[in-house]
């Protein structure tokens, strides 16, 4: 790991900030970007959640109780956009920004205007997404993953989906130059890319994912714009065209797109075990290597989405293979997190309590996936609550903690206070049981023969979703503290040192002050 | 290498009661086809390799929760930083577990491939929100609908209690009858939208999509009645278009299929339709004496 050499880097002049909301419209500085990204993200993951539960109390038993099912269609759609690209994505962006250019002793973002422009875009691509609820037909109601024909089907929302996604994906185009180029080009002298931290490793290889694959989706929702209003037949076989070559096109997108949900996770993770388990992580290189094979691999599984599909039996079986190739990285990097914790000396400060969370938790999650993979077996899981148990796992104790566990490691670093440590301690548990409470028995939903995207059930299905529901509605209310201990943080608290975590952590970004100054690293640091 | 009993015989060992529709709130049906039986197996295998690893894994993650903790007096082993040995080898062992699970799975899905010399071939279009069969050569064709009870029952504020419903969801006013021990070949279809037809003991899911055709295929060891659901998105019912399939003797399906050919002549003939289209599911009675 990295050290700084000198202290010269804290900058103790170039404290002042803008002020007004100028600063917050204009802002060119990463670290205010990053706390951008990151409170619409939180508010965005309060939007799908509220989503959520108006789905968890439908649920809760059979019968329709409180809405009409094409509205619950678009409760489910819009739930879908709103964590995947509202919260998760802006997430990862928002920790990006604030942690790569402290982590590799630069001063800002490569391009500090164009990383303006992909936040400010999210806001407006958002309003347009949830206003299309108050159009003629209602929200967007063919699920996110936007098959033809039935997403045609839809009324006057539906370009308002198609121009919302295309600006978050130009928004996550520009954000992935921008980390591109600023760990190529502004890495600090002496740190060679085999000495960065992994989240930034993380972040460079899912960079490299999104560019490869958002313009792919931008493609994809386009033919359906024009096959909807300009007399394309791209999807439509009464005009020659394949409602199957959609899925195949959206799905090359689709299956890079999780990895790039999930791989900053992995940094995150990487990250934070080793600095409480007082010891190096396991097998960097190996860790690096991993993270690149995922990525490549990711490339050529995206037909498992799409097993039910009446592929030819070549195709399913290569995907089939490929699938479960993929789980062999995977694997690799779990076991290395797990002897990093062997023979460590263990403490469990709420960032290493999520972490922890996550490692259990999304290993649950790749077993699920591992099953799923098998083709002949999938034909009975495909679009079943079995499929919604395994994302959600590796999506929700998956990334989301993973997040959770990041603000909790980096955020006495943003704010200069250390926070709650009882009331964080509160968050962790009641969100870790409710989690399982809510998402395990979907598992077992999905087996018995429950399908997905339905707002009402054979009563057969009765107990399990009245579980599900009880632990949806309890790990929903618990991310109250999560807000308020980050509001508690950030408007006081027990002075956080610059080190936070006892000296335990490595890395240039713990070499300056809590709170980290307007402006760091304007020199850079001599890294060795 | 696991051959089709082998594979079937673990299956029922690793937990699996014989089953009929639904009886597990767990656990996937053992099905009454060999095709379920196989797909059971393997995804029974797979569970317990997955447990057996989460064991191991799991195992090894306490363990050091409780061993190496700091309050306990640990001191870390920082010279421990990587090992290529180690790699390899916990490399290579998933790959020799993943493919002790590909080549039952490959054989499996050989099978469930090959629709040749089918006895029986029905045609299935899915609509928004219904299903149509249509036999082919045989001249028999109708729609399948949720059946009213459950219709009533599941309108919104309709007040109907859904437990007094018998089948709720699950019912039909056509069910599809197919002859026991019989290969029947499904070609899928559907008028509007993408649909996907399944019917988990028969472990038959297969998408019936707007212009293009799809086969699959099923052998029923056991007569009875089997249910499934509309298992592709396709609008504000998708929940609502069960499929129900009746498996009779074959003694009742010939007698059902003179049934609908006669109705479906007399219906031509501009006859007023009688009582025989209210009853076209096959007479359960007979089914159960015949047993």
């Amino acid at each position: 790991m990295a050290h700084a050499d000198t202290h010269a880097a804290h900058d103790h002049d170039h404290d002042h900030k803008p002020s007004g909301i100028g600063r917050w419209l204009f802002a060119t500085n990463h670290k205010d970007i990053g706390t951008l990204y990151l409170l619409f993200a939180l508010l965005m993951f309060f939007i799908g959640g509220a989503m959520a539960l108006a789905i968890r109390a439908e649920l809760y038993k059979p019968g329709l109780q409180f809405f009409d099912p094409g509205f619950y269609n678009s409760l489910l759609t819009s739930h879908a956009l709103v964590m995947i690209f509202g919260a998760v994505m802006p997430a990862f962006v928002g920790l990006a920004n604030w942690m790569i250019p402290l982590q590799i002793g630069a001063p800002d973002m490569a391009l500090p205007r164009m990383n303006n422009y992909s936040f400010w875009i999210l806001p407006f691509a958002f309003t347009l997404l949830l206003s299309s609820f108050f159009t003629a037909g209602g929200g967007p109601a063919g699920g996110w993953t936007l098959y033809p024909p039935l997403s045609l089907q839809a009324g006057d929302s539906f370009p308002l989906t198609i121009f919302a996604i295309h600006m978050m994906g130009a928004s996550s185009i520009m954000g992935a130059i921008n980390v591109i180029v600023t760990i190529m080009n502004m890495r600090a002298p002496g740190m060679t890319l085999l000495k960065l931290p992994l989240f930034c490793w993380t972040w460079l290889i899912t960079a490299y994912l999104l560019i490869a694959v958002m313009p792919v989706l931008a493609g994809a929702v386009t033919m359906l714009l024009t096959d909807h209003y300009f007399g394309t037949s791209f999807f439509n076989p009464a005009g020659g065209g394949d409602p199957v070559m959609f899925q195949h096109i959206f799905w090359f997108f689709g299956h890079p797109e999780v990895y790039i949900l999930i791989l900053p996770a992995f940094g995150i993770v990487s990250e934070i075990i080793p600095t409480f388990a007082r010891k190096p992580l396991f097998g960097y290189d190996a860790m690096v290597y991993a993270t690149a094979s995922i990525a490549f691999l990711s490339f050529i599984v995206w037909a498992h989405h799409m097993f039910t599909v009446g592929m030819p039996l070549a195709g399913e079986m290569f995907f089939m293979l490929s699938t479960m190739l993929i789980a062999i990285p995977t694997g690799v990097k779990v076991f290395n997190w797990t002897a990093t914790m062997w023979k460590g000396s263990m403490t469990f400060e709420p960032p290493m309590l999520f972490a922890l969370a996550f490692l259990f938790l999304f290993t649950i999650g790749g077993f699920s996936g591992l099953m799923l993979a098998i083709a002949p077996a999938d034909f009975q899981y495909q679009d079943t609550y079995f499929v919604v148990a395994h994302f959600h796992y590796v999506l929700v104790p998956g990334a989301v903690f993973a997040i959770m566990a990041a603000v909790y490691y980096w955020l006495p670093k943003w704010t200069g206070h250390m926070y709650n440590m009882r009331l964080a301690n509160w968050h962790f548990w009641v969100s870790t049981v409710s989690v399982n409470v809510l998402f395990f028995p979907q598992h077992f939903l999905g087996l018995a023969g429950m399908p997905r995207r339905i707002p009402d059930y054979s009563t057969q299905f009765t107990d399990w979703n009245m579980v599900s529901s009880v632990g949806g509605f309890v790990f929903g209310f618990s991310q109250i503290l999560f807000v308020i201990l980050i509001w508690q943080c950030v408007r006081g608290g027990a002075k956080a040192t610059d080190k936070v975590w006892d000296g335990l952590s490595h890395g240039l970004e713990w070499t300056v002050p809590s709170p980290a100054p307007y402006h760091s690293f304007d020199t850079p640091p001599e890294v060795h | 290498m696991l051959n089709r009993k082998v594979l079937s015989a673990l299956g029922v060992l690793l937990g699996a009661a014989p089953a009929v529709a639904y009886d597990s709130s767990y656990n996937m049906p053992v099905g009454v086809t060999q095709i379920a039986r196989e797909v059971h197996s393997l995804h029974m295998i797979v569970f317990w390799i997955c447990v057996a690893i989460a064991v191991a894994v799991f195992g090894a993650m306490i363990y050091s929760i409780i061993a190496f903790r700091k309050s306990k007096g640990a001191v870390a082993d920082t010279t421990m930083l990587h090992s290529t040995i180690v790699e390899v080898i916990w490399t290579t062992i998933p790959v020799l577990i993943l493919v002790g699970m590909a080549v039952p799975a490959a054989k499996t899905l050989v099978r469930m491939d090959d629709t040749r010399n089918a006895e029986l071939s029905i045609k299935i279009t899915g609509y928004q929100w219904k299903w149509q069969y249509e036999y082919l050569g045989k001249g028999i064709s109708f729609y399948s609908s949720l059946g009213a009870e459950s219709n009533y029952a599941r309108q919104l504020h309709s007040g109907i209690d859904p437990n007094t419903v018998k089948d709720y969801l699950l019912e039909v006013d056509h069910e599809v009858v197919v002859p026991v021990d019989t290969k029947v070949r499904l070609l899928l279809t559907a008028n509007d939208v993408i649909h996907s037809w399944w019917v988990p003991d028969f472990a038959v899911k297969k998408d019936a999509i707007p212009g293009f055709i799809n086969e699959a295929w099923f052998k029923s060891e056991k007569i009875g009645h089997y249910t499934g659901q509309c298992t592709e998105l396709c609008g504000r019912d998708h929940g609502f278009m069960p499929i129900v399939v009746n498996v009779v003797s074959k003694e009742d399906f010939a007698r059902w299929v003179a049934d609908q050919q006669a109705a479906a002549k007399a219906a031509a003939e501009g006859a007023a339709p009688t009582a025989t289209t209210a009853t076209t599911n096959a007479p359960a009675a007979s089914a159960a004496a015949a047993r």
